[in-house]
């Protein structure tokens, strides 16, 4: 039975993984769009050249976080084309099933777009970072499982409206700003040299921010697909 | 209650608040004594801490009402969910207009990102964006499903973006109530205040909820016309 359940979600996450590597639609529109926000923050922060190391972590997630609403505004508007929605729901899935395939795919998705932005902001903002990298790829990798965990649940509600992408972002930044506080705060932490055991509260809430939205989002999710 | 009995409480009820409005008045600008160092700008107290009050019971009442809809999917919940968060938006706003009023002679700053400030701003926005997703709904069926799973997730996000940013040192007055450093004198006219704004918040819910409720008759009828 458990093995089913895992099954069925790693098919739904496959499917929208082979739609990505086939169009390569998000992925472009999310890279690219982050280096703007990039090239953007760099010119609204000119006055601040000389401290800039304490502005990246700020930068960074604005970008990691305007690029991953691209992302999430494309994993259902995917599925309204051609009805495909419609489909999915006659599968005999349960619904928090697509849910978890979903999410799944666009946490990988914002983390390779992540990857590459994060390289830019290297060369953009000329830092070097070597031994920092393992608690980055914490941060980013609870960060961004926060931000799916409570975005795939806001876009499934944002597309089914007469607003459809335009309405995410307003109703996705006030929810997932506990994940942003704490990304960054974790982030300033390990890039401006904090000890290490100042990192264990902020990665706590942002675990516990995931923990609570991925299991209310499975329980709530039929009701905001249903028709 | 039959509808005759139900607006002649609400008229009791209106006559109530008026009374209760300028009891309040009285106890706060006139009965109250003048605070030792703030002088008369303390007085804004005994209107901002209230309303923080009823939006906070607001917030609450529209959570138990989102509830019950996704439970029972009955209409009369959601109605109670709307009425409840409007009312909220409404008190919280008044919140946000007059802490500022305050603070300005007092901390000499309009706002500051402290903690108690942030997170009555992230509030008021979490159901700002609530209304804006009824907003763009047009079916009232959807409409009332997908804001209900919202008003969840709003209630939910509240306390954790409470947590994540505690931290931050906070100079808003702690909560006199509980540290005993409300002077006995003050109490009479705080609890008065929060008297009357209780019955200001029966009123407007009962008076919101009956236009509610009269808007999802016609619909009803409008339905089996068209039918």
């Amino acid at each position: 039975m458990r093995a089913g359940v895992l099954s069925k979600i790693w098919a739904v996450f496959r499917k929208d993984l082979l739609i990505e590597l086939r169009t390569k639609d998000s992925l472009n529109a999310m890279l690219f769009f982050g280096i703007v926000v990039l090239v953007v923050f760099h010119f609204a922060l000119a006055g601040a050249d000389d401290s800039i190391r304490s502005m990246v972590p700020g930068v960074l997630w604005a970008a990691f976080a305007f690029s991953g609403t691209l992302g999430l505004n494309r994993i259902f508007a995917v599925e309204k084309e051609n009805n495909c929605l419609e489909g999915l729901l006659m599968v005999p899935l349960d619904r928090g099933v697509i849910y978890v395939g979903k999410m799944l795919a666009v946490t990988v998705f914002m983390l390779v777009a992540e990857l590459i932005i994060f390289v830019f902001c290297l060369v953009f903002f000329n830092l070097t970072v070597w031994k920092e990298i393992p608690c980055l790829a914490l941060i980013f990798f609870l960060g961004t499982l926060g931000f799916a965990a409570a975005g795939t649940l806001l876009s499934a509600i944002s597309i089914n409206t007469r607003m459809r992408e335009t309405l995410l972002p307003l109703i996705l930044f006030p929810v997932v700003l506990p994940v942003l506080v704490n990304a960054v705060e974790a982030t300033n932490m390990v890039l401006n040299g904090v000890s290490e055991g100042g990192l264990k509260l902020p990665l706590t809430i942002l675990s516990v921010f995931t923990i609570i939205f991925a299991t209310i989002s499975y329980l709530l999710f039929e009701y905001v697909l249903e028709d | 209650m039959d509808q005759k009995r139900q607006s002649t409480f609400d008229a009791i009820l209106g006559v109530l608040v008026l009374v209760g409005m300028i009891a309040a008045l009285y106890m706060a600008f006139l009965q109250a004594p003048q605070e030792k160092t703030m002088g008369d700008l303390q007085r804004i107290f005994y209107f901002h801490v209230p309303s923080a009050m009823m939006g906070i019971l607001a917030f609450s009442v529209n959570f138990a009402a989102s509830l019950m809809f996704v439970i029972k999917k009955d209409r009369r919940w959601d109605n109670l969910a709307l009425s409840a968060g409007e009312i909220g938006v409404m008190f919280i706003s008044m919140v946000l207009i007059t802490g500022p009023i305050w603070a300005k002679p007092v901390w000499f700053v309009w706002w500051t990102w402290s903690p108690r400030l942030t997170s009555s701003l992230i509030l008021w926005m979490l159901y700002v964006a609530y209304l804006l997703i009824r907003a763009y709904v047009p079916d009232p069926d959807r409409r009332a499903m997908v804001s209900a799973v919202f008003g969840i997730v709003a209630f939910v996000d509240a306390p954790i973006v409470w947590f994540s940013i505690r931290w931050w040192r906070d100079i808003h007055p702690s909560p006199m109530l509980e540290t005993g450093g409300l002077s006995s004198a003050m109490r009479p006219a705080f609890y008065a205040c929060v008297a009357a704004f209780l019955v200001l918040f029966l009123y407007v819910i009962r008076r919101r909820y009956f236009l509610e409720s009269t808007r999802y008759e016609v619909e009803l009828l409008e339905r089996k016309v068209g039918a």
